[in-house]
């Protein structure tokens, strides 16, 4: 309908731009709320035009209900949002994109096997006849990416990209609509450290060329490295506005949590034991028969806590799922405590006292759709305490729920609340809680903290330094390479299916950081 | 999309809703006996007449839903542990051989209600034995259950007709049928309960299989949402990935699932076969499966939502058939595109009005806390 004149629009903004001395956006008294749950409460956020704004705050202090209200999704139950000065109501993602702004998903919403081209015009295509909208899309596409040094192919296909280029797609597709506003909801969370790097470099261009940038990140050093301002949330009400050359990642999360965080994991020397879980020459090979493992060994001990560093996708994730007994290994052995288990399912491993907090917490941690105490028991359903015979004792399972709730600080404090309704942390903290509180001898852990709030990510790996210490073996994965420094006692890393080298902690970043690009042993 | 994550209030999504949704196809359908150029005021009237108005109008009407509830609670297992049966036709037809062989061993030695259990179980084992070759391929071999549960529904035609021609068919007799039942093999009327509300039955065949559906009802809840099973389906329909990571087993689940559900398609044939006319018939299921399709998807797959789902599709079923009886102009066909309809709309179309409700829900709910 409008796509014809999409092309023009992002210059006839910019005319008006340098007129207009009004803030990008205005927002005054939003509220919101779901039920019983005070989302946002009222609300008042004024973001300056051609700055990057951070938000940070709690899981489930409502950044990504704000966000979905200026987008369209939601509709505020009270207040006003302005635009260049202008109240508008925007009923949905139409109106907000026809107002300016655009959105970076966190869960990209890109058709996998069309061409970066196409995906970007999908919607726009601009008349009847597809070929001269190509051409046009082709031009203006060339010209976004060198005016903001994106650089994608516009003929690859999606699902070839990296993540990092694939969220670039999204960025374009904002642009090429017209976007003078982008907003991105914890776009790091998927990107290895250059990816970010690199999108970050684009945001400042895009700023310097006079877009407003709104950024959700609970990662305050990237805050620090790239915003102009920043505002911090607490269950549901801005409390803060700092300009960020005047703060320091101290006083934000004090803000954000209301005490003072530790930034730093305190743990003692490990005591390690008797090795517990024994992987020997494991070699796994994807769906396609693409070797994904590469003939990797190593031991975990009891009390101790491996970390397995590497940039996603060099095969620790398919190391993850054959530990649990997800994914069948071609070759090799896996022992725990002696025993050899490959090939055992997941149930068995459980009853074994394996516990698994995987990577993907969507699409195999979660059962989004069920209440939350269904999922507090995913697994371990079969357990005679949550029932015996046939049925289900659901007093004892949501029992038993609460107390993982009031354990965790899990938000809303509702078992009965469906789990797709959880803040992207809460969730995590369900899937964490089920596996910890089990008392496994032995757990998996992929990205404990992906998306998950300082203060959480306090009390989490406070967690797994206490199973260390209660004698448990952990292996740890994780791509933020800080996280296995600061939690491990050993370190591994994994360069293209093969184990490269194993570190101490204490191994400087730098050398870390080469052989996770697979550059010295 | 902006709306479908909102949340309504269960009364708008399990009660308004629906009903609007009712409402829009009988308009529709109101136009359509409108331009045929009959009345459909007068249309409706004798279709609810036709369904509700006498005691034998409801037996009837009761009778169908019966058949509906037990084919609508086959759909809906299966459903819930992600699977699509079509095949509760053929399953039915399977599990009236299961329920017939047990009548005619057993009707000269014992009344009615020593012949019941055994004539249930036998239905069950029969309508899951026809469900069991496609859920194994599904399980172990991966061929889609759609497609292998409707060749089996052609098997299971071709196969009871063959039975009833050469083998179960008395001597001397013409019509492809089994001898009939005595008593013993029969499940009586229940004449009694329509007597509480002082009504007459007459020659409906509302019979003691009604009861044994709402039996099903209750033990489908149970297994649904009480049962450790029912959580394993549940986890497997909604999330396989989901299932995997917490070791339910893919093939067991599956097969359970889809056994349980020809079980239950099979006792459908207890209603006609030993309720009704005491006889194994050719065709006795008449198409009482694939209605249990639209029964389930518009009772959203719960044993509630089925009873009043299988009670609209009675109420359509026989006030249909009075209707075209009494309006020549309205023949059978236009009753199945009646029928049509309300699927389309109840079932398919369930969403068709949601943004607009979400819509109306939030300004309404939104002035009530502005007000405040
Ligand atoms: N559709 C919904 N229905 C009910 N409650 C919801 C819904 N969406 C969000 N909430 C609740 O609103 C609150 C705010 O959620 P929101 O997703 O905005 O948090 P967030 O700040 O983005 O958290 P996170 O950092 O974990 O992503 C949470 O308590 C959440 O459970
Ligand atoms: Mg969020």
């Amino acid at each position: 309908m409008r796509p014809n004149r999409i092309p023009n629009l992002p210059r006839i903004r910019k005319e008006r731009l340098r007129l207009t001395p009004h803030p990008a956006i205005e927002l005054a008294g939003i509220d919101k709320s779901f039920g019983a749950v005070h989302a946002n409460k009222n609300i008042n956020l004024t973001v300056a035009k051609g700055s990057i704004h951070g938000i940070i705050g709690e899981n489930g202090a409502g950044k990504s209900t704000l966000m979905s209200i200026l987008y369209g999704f939601y509709q505020a139950d009270r207040g006003e949002i302005r635009i260049d000065g202008k109240p508008v109501t925007i009923r949905d993602s139409q109106t907000a994109i026809s107002s300016g702004i655009g959105m970076v998903h966190q869960h990209f919403m890109l058709v996998e096997n069309f061409t970066v081209l196409e995906n970007v015009m999908l919607g726009a295509e601009g008349g009847q006849l597809l070929a001269k909208g190509v051409a046009g899309a082709r031009k203006e596409l060339k010209r976004l990416e060198t005016e903001y040094g994106l650089d994608v192919d516009p003929d690859a296909v999606i699902e070839e990209l990296p993540v990092g280029k694939q969220q670039r797609v999204e960025i374009l597709k904002a642009l090429y609509r017209g976007a003078e506003i982008l907003i991105l909801d914890e776009p790091t969370g998927v990107l290895t450290p250059a990816e970010a790097d690199h999108l970050f470099r684009i945001l400042k261009v895009l700023r310097d060329q006079g877009k407003t940038i709104l950024l959700i990140t609970h990662k305050l050093r990237e805050i620090m490295a790239i915003t102009d301002e920043v505002s911090v949330m607490r269950r549901g009400e801005m409390v803060a506005t700092r300009k960020t050359a005047e703060t320091t990642v101290e006083e934000l999360a004090e803000l954000m949590v209301g005490r003072r965080v530790l930034l730093r994991v305190e743990k003692g020397e490990a005591q390690p034991g008797k090795v517990l879980l024994s992987v020997k020459n494991l070699t796994v090979k994807d769906s396609r028969g693409v070797t994904m493992v590469d003939d990797v060994s190593f031991d975990v001990r009891e009390g101790e806590i491996l970390g397995i560093a590497g940039v996603a996708g060099n095969g620790q994730s398919e190391l993850l799922e054959a530990i649990a007994g997800i994914r069948k290994p071609t070759s090799g052995e896996i022992l725990i405590d002696g025993q050899p288990v490959a090939g055992l399912d997941p149930a068995r491993l459980r009853q074994i006292g394996l516990a698994h907090i995987p990577e993907d917490r969507h699409h195999m941690g979660l059962v989004l759709k069920f209440e939350e105490y269904e999922n507090s028991v995913l697994g371990y359903h079969r357990e005679p305490r949550y029932g015996r015979g046939a049925l289900l004792d659901l007093d004892a399972i949501r029992k038993d729920a609460e107390e993982k709730i009031a354990k965790y600080d899990i938000r809303p404090p509702n078992p009965r609340l469906k789990t797709a309704n959880f803040s992207g942390g809460n969730q995590q903290k369900i899937v964490v809680a089920r596996e910890i509180e089990r008392d496994p001898k032995m757990l998996i852990i992929g990205q404990p903290t992906r998306g998950v709030d300082i203060g959480a990510i306090e009390f989490i790996h406070r967690r797994i330094v206490e199973m260390r210490d209660a004698q448990k073996a952990v292996l740890l994965v994780s791509v933020e390479l800080d996280e296995i420094r600061s939690l491990s006692d050993r370190i591994i890393v994994m360069f293209a299916g093969k184990v490269v080298g194993e570190k101490t902690p204490d191994a400087g970043e730098q050398a870390l950081g080469l052989m996770m690009a697979g550059i010295a042993a | 999309m902006s709306t479908a994550s909102v949340p309504l209030p269960n009364w708008i999504t399990y009660g308004v809703l629906p009903l609007l949704n009712l409402l829009l196809a009988f308009f529709i359908s109101g136009l359509v006996v409108w331009s045929i150029g009959e009345n459909p005021f007068q249309a409706l009237r004798l279709l609810i007449e036709g369904a509700l108005g006498r005691g034998e109008a409801i037996g009837f009407t009761l009778f169908y839903t019966t058949s509906f509830i037990f084919t609508g609670l086959s759909v809906a297992v299966a459903f819930h542990a992600g699977l699509f049966n079509i095949g509760s036709e053929g399953q039915a037809y399977v599990g009236g051989l299961g329920a017939a062989l047990v009548a005619l061993a057993l009707d000269h030695y014992v009344p009615w209600y020593v012949t019941m259990p055994f004539a249930v179980i036998g239905a069950a084992l029969f309508g899951a034995g026809w469900a069991f070759i496609p859920a194994w391929l599904q399980a172990k071999r991966g061929s889609h259950v759609v497609i292998t549960t409707i060749m089996f529904n052609f098997i299971a035609a071709a196969l009871m007709v063959y039975l009833l021609v050469n083998v179960f068919i008395v001597p001397g007799k013409m019509a492809p049928e089994t001898r009939t039942f005595l008593p013993g093999g029969q499940l009586p009327k229940l004449d009694w309960l329509m007597a509480l509300f002082g009504m007459k039955l007459g020659p409906a065949p509302f019979n003691v299989s009604f009861i044994i559906a709402l039996v099903m009802c209750f033990l489908v809840w149970l297994l649904i949402w009480r049962s450790k099973l029912g959580y394993e389906m549940r986890t497997l329909g909604i999330s396989p990935s989901a299932a995997v990571y917490a070791g339910i087993p893919y093939s067991r689940t599956v097969i359970i699932a889809m056994l349980i559900s020809g079980g239950l398609a099979g006792m459908m044939a207890l209603n006609p076969v030993m309720g009704a006319s005491a006889r194994l018939q050719v065709e006795f299921v008449a198409g009482a499966g694939f209605v249990g399709i639209a029964v389930s998807l518009m009772g959203r797959s719960h044993p509630l939502g089925i009873i009043f789902s299988a009670l609209l599709f009675g109420i359509l079923y026989q006030g249909g058939a009075d209707l075209s009886f009494e309006m020549p102009n309205i023949t059978r066909e236009m009753i199945v595109v009646i029928q049509g309809l309300v699927i389309l709309f109840a079932g398919a179309l369930e969403y068709m009005l949601r943004p607009a409700m979400v819509r109306i829900y939030q300004q309404f709910a939104g002035q009530k806390s502005g007000g405040k």
